[in-house]
């Protein structure tokens, strides 16, 4: 595995809180560490509320972090400035695709423009033709028809819209992409399409993906590791085959368990696990690595038995 | 096993600004009493207008050309609205995917639950409250009585769907017709509710028919299975015919391109290409042709019938036509055969 | 159901489809969102008409110096309430007939008006031409319109897109200052402006200047505040693009709808506005005309002399229930939700 490499993003004790001080604090993402390595597809899955996707929102500076560091390429980009020369190379290095193809897509817009947005901040053109062959070039690499540039989004379907959503994260040549729930709101014949595109574009590339999702299967099949998070924490990070045929933290168990699995048999024999939140979450707890590659978090006695 | 509801030929036509789109283009089920059936489609299929016509609840744009929809034989297209009122929440209720929206922000919980009653039934207000209380505890709600004075928002996502079963539950329907319910809830609430659902047919002994897009769910909670597309039926069977034996493109497509957890990253995900067609024109030979790779000239010409292939198990697709080719479906349905034979020997699946 | 059709043995001829793309073609016509809207508008015959109707009396009050058949503020005492008379046809209630004395008599013959002498909507007590004054008076309520709305563009757009934009503590602080601005009455407003400056159009549009962007300034926040949480404006700010770039290409654009909508019923506020102001005494000073004091002068005779007071009457409530209704219909072409 990418082990040797050096991480092209390091989170590091990222804390994310809202409303700080008044009594509606919330602690979206509290204490966060992990690596993300050049070239592989790092899964992050949660349930509604977990922070994950704050925790992705916060990795490419939507939001100003509370406190912890996070490094891309070596370097801490929690502090950059918003109009410093820095920050504007970051965000072209680093890109999200969104999950809603209805509200990801600025309606008043046609879709040339849309995609040519980053192209025009960034100074990437430098005429009008040179423009709408990128764009073109942009659509086919997402498998639109280009005579379909001058129209508006609402004339697309979901997945189409979606399509347009990558080219346009696309277009300012970025290293790391965080697609967060991109295929959530998509039918199913629908995400296979934007799952396989979006697999074909990491490999002719090089691209490294943060892949944020609530849907287990899919993550599992995309993601080279995944983190669990719960209650604004990593519960447990691992190779994603090993996440699955050796889950460690109850909370992940349970997860596991309720995966509908499209197989009657399956389903007739399937066992849910609850899980107790009182029981497994306890104040002395740290996210340690209990086996190669495989961190739980969970308390230092534990942590020992799993070392033995 | 009797029919207690039977779907004949149903056609729904919307009015727009750009023309008449035809949203049900015949569609034939029907419901025995006691079961669950599942209909699965993608958005825009038809599936929850099929079940939200059987309670009359579509916008004022709609039309209903032609078809039947019998609930022990008498035809529910032919009630008045004040006939329908007696049927809707008494007979047929129905429970909706967004547990926030259902749900009255302003008024107790006990109070919506009993509500049924108290319009349907000329009971007191103490026994409302009280029969209220049990079908709380019934679904799940953790000390009833006291959390019957709370509101809507002092609850979770799940704890508001069960609820909203509760609602609809509370006078023991005949049918439960239930549109998406687990789509916006977690995957772990989602099963607590699949569950949940199961165990109260058992108890009361409702007929379900759960509306989906998810095969999974599907899988989990189903006696018998129709899948949709574009305003029409194109398989149905029992649950186990459809899982394992699917003889319609499209039903393989769609199981196709669900990954498993044993499906590894260099295989590439099969998926079906394309777009649903606009329902504005709706395409003169079969709906699905132009993204079915399976696709043969009759396809585009004529509409498949309904082929029989076990006496519970249909397909329309001309591909069960005596005289069309064979084909070798995917692989992963192809595995999906080999289960199917394997049940019917009588071993079990491993 | 069960009977198998007869099919020719070549239909059955696998084809396959080796272009995805002309799956991805899209049929219907191409359409801007203006041009949906447009359509949308114009199926809907109440803001049709009402549109139709507000274009005639703008036109007409922009060129009031060639439609008006008469000076407006030119006294003939001598043909003091006269009634309506169109030409020399016999219309009841246009026919120059007026009761005088228990008696019907020709209003035009008894004053010795030339042969030939109409007006339309007959004359004041100072025997100015009614009709000219309508068409200068609607001018003046569309000036105050215009002059309300460029207010609530200049400074209610703005404020409101950077306080929902900024939130946290500017937003306070602007929504504080909102909160005083609409607690003071505008009827006090516009008496203390009436002490500083002398009565006229100034001191009505300066009062309106004061109070009236508030509206406009709050909903632009609420939708600003909404807007802002879309994923479209979260990607062209991970893209980079700068808050000034944001709030023309993104926000603006997509907040047209509430600005248009609030507008028309800004309009109609701000006209009814003026004419009460006028019509309790301290708006437009004599001579000159608005809806308001037509409508005051002619309460005055109103028993005696109903037409001076139906006339402004109509034409005020026409504008009012016509900017109304065509907000109602723009804004039902506007919305998405009631698109098809």
């Amino acid at each position: 595995m990418a082990d040797e490499k050096t991480p092209i993003v390091q989170v590091k004790h990222l804390k994310q809180y809202f409303n700080i001080g008044k009594p509606n604090e919330v602690k979206a993402v509290d204490d966060v560490t992990f690596d993300i390595y050049p070239g592989e597809t790092f899964g992050l899955v949660g349930e509604s509320g977990s922070g994950k996707s704050t925790t992705g929102r916060s990795i490419i500076r939507l939001y100003n972090p509370t406190s912890g560091q996070i490094l891309f390429k070596g370097q801490d980009i929690s502090k950059l400035k918003n109009r410093s020369p820095k920050m504007k190379q970051f965000r072209r290095d680093m890109q999200m695709i969104f999950q809603d193809p209805y509200a990801s897509l600025n309606p008043r817009m046609k879709v040339k423009d849309i995609i040519a947005e980053g192209l025009d901040i960034h100074g990437l053109v430098k005429n009008d033709d040179e423009r709408e062959k990128r764009i073109k070039e942009l659509l086919g690499m997402v498998h639109l028809n280009p005579e379909h540039m001058t129209r508006y989004p609402y004339e697309f379907s979901g997945g189409q819209r979606q399509r347009i959503g990558i080219a346009r994260a696309l277009a300012v040549d970025p290293q790391f992409i965080i697609a967060d729930e991109p295929i959530s709101a998509l039918d199913v014949s629908i995400q296979a399409q934007v799952v396989n595109l979006l697999q074909d574009i990491q490999k002719q590339q090089g691209l490294t993906y943060m892949f944020i999702a609530h849907d287990l299967s899919m993550v599992k099949y995309i993601s080279d590791r995944i983190a669990v998070m719960y209650h604004g924490k990593i519960v447990e990070l691992a190779d994603a085959d090993e996440i699955y045929s050796h889950p460690l933290h109850a909370y992940t168990q349970s997860l596991l368990s309720a995966i509908p699995v499209p197989d009657p048999e399956v389903e007739k024999t399937r066992k849910r696990i609850d899980f107790d939140h009182s029981k497994h979450f306890t104040d002395n707890q740290t996210l340690q690595e209990v086996l190669p590659g495989h961190f739980l978090y969970c308390d230092d006695a534990t942590a020992a038995k799993f070392k033995n | 096993m009797e029919k207690i509801l039977d779907v004949k030929n149903l056609h729904v036509n919307f009015a727009t600004y750009n023309g008449t789109v035809q949203a049900i283009r015949g569609v034939d089920f029907h419901l025995n009493s006691g079961e669950t059936l599942a209909i699965v489609g993608e958005s825009g299929s038809g599936k929850s207008i099929t079940v939200r016509s059987i309670l009359q609840l579509l916008a004022k744009n709609s039309d209903i050309p032609e078809g039947q929809i019998l609930y022990h034989g008498d035809d529910l297209l032919q009630k008045s609205d004040k006939e329908m009122d007696a049927i809707r929440g008494d007979k047929i209720a129905m429970i909706f995917q967004d547990p926030m929206t259902s749900l009255d922000p302003t008024m107790p919980i006990g109070k919506q639950v009993a509500e049924p009653l108290l319009i349907h039934h000329k009971v007191s207000k103490k026994e409302a409250m009280d029969r209220a209380e049990e079908v709380l505890r019934l679904v799940g709600i953790p000390n009833p009585k006291a959390r019957m004075k709370d509101y809507p928002h002092q609850f979770s996502g799940g704890q508001r769907q069960r609820i909203v079963i509760a609602i609809a539950i509370v006078d023991y329907p005949e049918i439960l017709i239930a549109d998406e319910p687990t789509t916006a809830l977690d995957v772990t609430v989602q099963a607590q509710i699949i569950d949940l659902l199961k165990e109260l047919q058992e108890k009361i002994g409702t007929s379900i028919i759960f509306i989906t897009h998810d095969l999974g769910v599907v899988a989990g909670i189903a006696d018998r299975v129709a899948v949709m597309y574009a305003g029409k039926f194109v398989e149905y069977g029992t649950v186990d015919e459809i899982f394992y034996n699917p003889q319609h493109p499209y039903t393989w497509g769609l199981l196709d391109s669900m990954p498993t957890l044993d499906t590894s990253e260099q295989d590439h995900l099969n998926s079906i290409p394309g777009t649903p067609p606009n329902l504005l024109n709706p395409p003169k030979g079969d709906a699905f042709a132009p993204r079915n790779s399976y696709a043969m000239e009759i396809d585009e010409e004529e509409q498949p019938p309904f082929f029989k292939v076990s006496k519970t198990h249909y397909a329309a697709t001309w591909l069960l036509h005596p005289d069309a080719p064979k084909v070798t479906p995917p692989e992963s349905i192809q595995k999906r055969f080999e289960k199917f034979q394997a049940l019917k020997s009588g071993g079990s699946v491993k | 159901m069960e009977q198998t059709p007869q099919i020719p043995k070549e239909k059955f001829k696998m084809i396959h489809e080796d272009d995805n793309q002309e799956q991805e073609k899209i049929g219907t016509p191409s359409l801007t969102y203006l041009q949906d809207v447009r359509r949308r508008l114009l199926s809907n015959k109440v803001a049709t008409v009402c549109m139709v109707l507000l274009s005639i009396i703008v036109l007409i009050s922009v060129f009031a110096p060639i439609v008006a058949p008469h000076n407006p503020n030119e006294q003939k005492v001598e043909y003091a309430n006269l009634p309506p008379k169109i030409g020399e046809a016999n219309i009841p209630g246009f026919n120059g007939m007026q009761k005088r004395g228990g008696k019907v008599v020709n209003a035009y013959k008894e004053v010795g008006a030339p042969k030939g002498t109409t007006y339309l909507l007959g004359t004041d007590y100072l025997g100015r031409d009614l009709l000219s004054r309508i068409i200068y008076g609607t001018r003046l309520s569309l000036i105050v319109a215009i002059l309300a709305t460029l207010v609530d563009l200049i400074i209610g757009l703005p404020y409101g897109i950077i306080s929902g934009w900024k939130g946290g503590r500017t937003d306070i602080v602007l929504q504080r200052i909102i909160e005083i601005i609409s607690s003071i009455p505008n009827l006090i407003v516009v008496i203390l402006m009436m002490i500083i400056l002398k009565p006229g159009l100034a001191s009505i549009v300066i009062a309106i200047a004061l109070t009236d962007w508030v509206t406009m300034a709050r909903l632009i926040r609420a939708q600003t505040f909404q807007l802002k949480e879309q994923e479209y404006i979260l990607a062209a700010r991970t893209l980079g693009e700068s808050s000034t770039k944001i709030a023309t290409k993104h926000l603006i654009p997509n907040l047209s709808s509430t600005i248009i909508i609030q507008t028309m019923f800004t309009i109609p506020n701000a006209i009814f506005f003026e004419a009460f102001l006028s019509f309790i005494g301290i708006g437009i000073p004599a001579p000159n005309a608005s809806l308001g004091t037509l409508l005051s002068d002619g309460q005055k005779a109103f028993r005696f002399l109903p037409y001076q007071m139906w006339a402004p009457a109509i034409v005020l409530s026409i504008i009012m229930i016509a900017t109304n209704l065509l907000g109602d219909g723009l804004r039902d072409a506007f919305d998405p939700q009631s698109s098809d």
